[in-house]
């Protein structure tokens, strides 16, 4: 394999990873704090649509981003509304706001479909961007650049700051985070606010950097896999970044290696596809296998919360 | 007085379920006719629904709107849901049922047999009934034009098909592209990569990227968005084509021309020939001559000599001259499975599972 072409898969591979690792890390901090949020795919199709109408409308990625974000955002409130202060079930509901996202994505989008813009790629120089070595640094939209700045955000928050610690205390121990004071609902809605302007992004993601359209469905179930990685990572934003990665090389091989022939084509197709569910069952079979991973799991997650 | 216990609703319901059977006759000639259309999708999908819906359309105008009623379902899943769609559809009187997508025959098949007074028509299909014609299109012919394009056009010799599912009509459509191409390059390949979605536009964009990081320069797809096309033009290569409907506003320049299906000389058919009491059991497989298969615009940067090419092909094909599965046909495992002055017939068709010398799939 040529270096030319080992670039070429990196920069491709990037691309298709970024969505679910912004997905994936809102919804990491959504569960560390005891939440399970199933509507990632709900939310990320709603910043898909909007992000798609705010660029389309007025010609800025960046206001677009920023819509998508609070679009996710505001979203997500539905379903905090619904588990937290009416203390519904957090599957049942997670999975509604998934079914609610679709819809609303395809009726807002409506005026929308059959309408391109521009890709919201590099802001490099060409002689960064397009240089045949160095593109393998630069060569990427902004928004890729944020989405590391966010794992490594993301990590500091949890690991070095009051904050992050009040956070994981709420989603191990919310009953001992109540009685020393805590608002164990408000770190709750901050939580899931959070998660769902990740997830917002992280649907922008495909208009702005992969399919510069929109139409129905477009994020065709990555708010899934999104999900299966936050498990994958066991909670751990770093190894999220490790994991989403190889999701994204997976789901990137998968084409190279058709398109290549050869070899690569013995492996069916179905099999590709199925890899990122499989690695994600296998790692689920670790888990319970070994006692100390298990541990990373927040206790109290997708627990109502009912002070008492 | 009427008491609404269950099993008086039951008869009731049941006398209303057969009220249509009565008082219709078989071969009467109509004032209206009552059509619904039965979609997978939504018609602003720029593609397969968008092309049933406009013929639907396009039928309206043709017959006047005091001749012909329409009901469109959208969204429709293929499978036992859809049963429940066309059976309420027959119930409520509808005289002609339209079910545009392939994976809804057996519920079709299913209700036409309760339903012996109601017209089906079943697109893509396979089998008929009494009551049940099918129709398709020959869209594999524009494949022939478009394979013309890129055999000419593409500078590296490497064209790629991004297909949904290796069924037949994608397996001829591959082969019909192909054979074109390599009447103009006899060196041509065709990359085949497979999505395993009819909609995934993401990864029908990383196909693209995957593709033309290796050699590709020119794109066609079986898929039914714009997604493969949007990264030919970001990549600046020779291009690729619009499928289903014209596409040039997503790549303005990558966009050499596009296949367009045009549906609306068989629904006005279908529906007249209801109206004039003559509807029969049928299967109809159209292509360019008969109007269902159209060749959009050329992008002003295909050369002059290229677009004659491609009239040549579209207008072989309307004269019988040109056929698109004309032998010597070798497969891509070195077996002869077209004897030279032999064709695929129609027939024969829907058994192929081999693809053509050169093709890599």
């Amino acid at each position: 394999m040529n270096v030319d072409l080992t670039i070429a898969i990196i920069i491709t591979m990037v691309g298709a990873s970024t969505p679910l690792l912004f997905a994936a890390l809102g919804e990491l901090v959504v569960e560390k704090s005891g939440v399970l949020n199933l509507g990632v795919e709900g939310m990320m199709l709603t910043g898909a649509v909007v992000g798609f109408a705010v660029t389309y409308t007025s010609g800025n990625p960046w206001l677009g981003i920023g819509a998508a974000a609070i679009a996710g955002a505001s979203v997500s409130m539905i379903f905090a509304f619904l588990t937290l202060s009416l203390s519904a079930n957090q599957v049942a509901t997670g999975l509604a706001l998934t079914i609610f996202g679709a819809g609303f994505s395809a009726l807002f989008g409506k005026p929308f479909t059959g309408k391109p813009i521009d890709i919201f790629g590099s802001v490099f120089p060409p002689a960064l961007s397009e240089h045949p070595y160095l593109r393998v640094f630069f060569d990427y939209s902004p928004l890729v650049y944020f989405s590391l700045f966010m794992v490594f955000a993301i990590w500091w928050f949890l690991q070095k700051t009051r904050a992050g610690l009040i956070l994981r205390a709420v989603g191990e121990n919310d009953h001992s985070a109540h009685s020393i004071g805590y608002s164990v609902l408000g770190v709750r809605y901050g939580a899931i606010a959070f998660g769902g302007a990740m997830a917002g992004i992280g649907g922008s993601c495909f208009p702005l950097i992969l399919t510069p359209q929109w139409v129905e469905g477009l994020t065709g179930g990555r708010g899934w896999i999104a999900l299966a990685l936050v498990v994958f990572a066991a909670w751990r934003p770093g190894r999220l970044l490790a994991g989403a990665y190889l999701f994204g090389l997976i789901a990137t091989m998968e084409l190279y290696a058709k398109a290549a022939g050869g070899a690569f084509r013995i492996i069916p197709s179905e099999l590709w596809a199925s890899l990122p569910y499989l690695a994600t069952i296998i790692v689920l079979v670790l888990i319970s296998l070994r006692h100390k991973i298990s541990s990373s799991a927040p206790a109290c997650l997708g627990k109502p919360f009912i002070p008492n | 007085m009427t008491n609404f216990n269950r099993r008086n609703v039951l008869k009731i319901g049941g006398a209303a379920a057969m009220l249509p059977l009565i008082g219709t006759k078989a071969f009467a000639k109509k004032d209206k006719v009552k059509a619904a259309f039965v979609l997978i999708g939504t018609p602003d999908d720029n593609g397969w629904n968008y092309g049933h819906d406009l013929g639907r359309q396009e039928m309206i105008a043709a017959l006047g709107a005091d001749r012909v009623e329409t009901t469109v379902v959208t969204n429709v899943a293929e499978g036992p849901d859809s049963e429940r769609v066309f059976r309420e559809l027959a119930q409520q009187g509808h005289d002609i049922i339209f079910g545009t997508s392939f994976g809804y025959g057996d519920s079709m098949l299913k209700v036409a047999g309760q339903f012996p007074d109601v017209k089906f028509e079943w697109a893509t299909g396979y089998k008929t009934a009494p009551n049940l014609s099918i129709y398709n299109a020959r869209f594999h012919e524009g494949r022939s034009v478009l394979g013309t394009i890129s055999g000419m056009m593409s500078e590296t010799g490497i064209g790629a098909y991004i297909g949904s599912f290796p069924i037949p009509e994608v397996v001829m459509g591959i082969n019909a592209f192909h054979l074109a191409a390599r009447k103009a390059n006899p060196d041509f390949i065709t990359k085949v990569v497979y999505v395993d979605s009819w909609f995934d536009p993401a990864k029908e964009a990383d196909a693209a990227r995957a593709l033309i990081d290796q050699g590709v320069d020119i794109i066609t797809q079986h898929t039914d968005g714009p997604a493969a096309l949007q990264v030919a033009e970001e990549r600046g290569i020779i291009g690729g084509f619009g499928q289903g409907a014209d596409m040039s506003a997503f790549a303005p320049k990558a966009h050499l021309t596009s296949i367009i299906d045009i549906w609306s000389p068989y629904y006005i058919k279908a529906v007249k020939s209801l109206l004039d009491g003559n509807w029969k059991e049928g299967s109809s497989w159209e292509g360019i001559a008969g109007g269902e298969v159209v060749i959009g615009p050329y992008n002003e940067k295909v050369p002059a000599d290229v677009v004659a090419a491609a009239e040549a092909v579209r207008l072989g094909i309307i004269d019988g001259s040109y056929h698109p599965f004309a032998g010597p046909i070798t497969d891509n495992k070195g077996e002869l499975r077209v004897e030279a002055g032999d064709i695929i017939d129609d027939g024969e068709f829907w058994a192929v599972d081999w693809y053509a010398e050169g093709v890599e799939a």
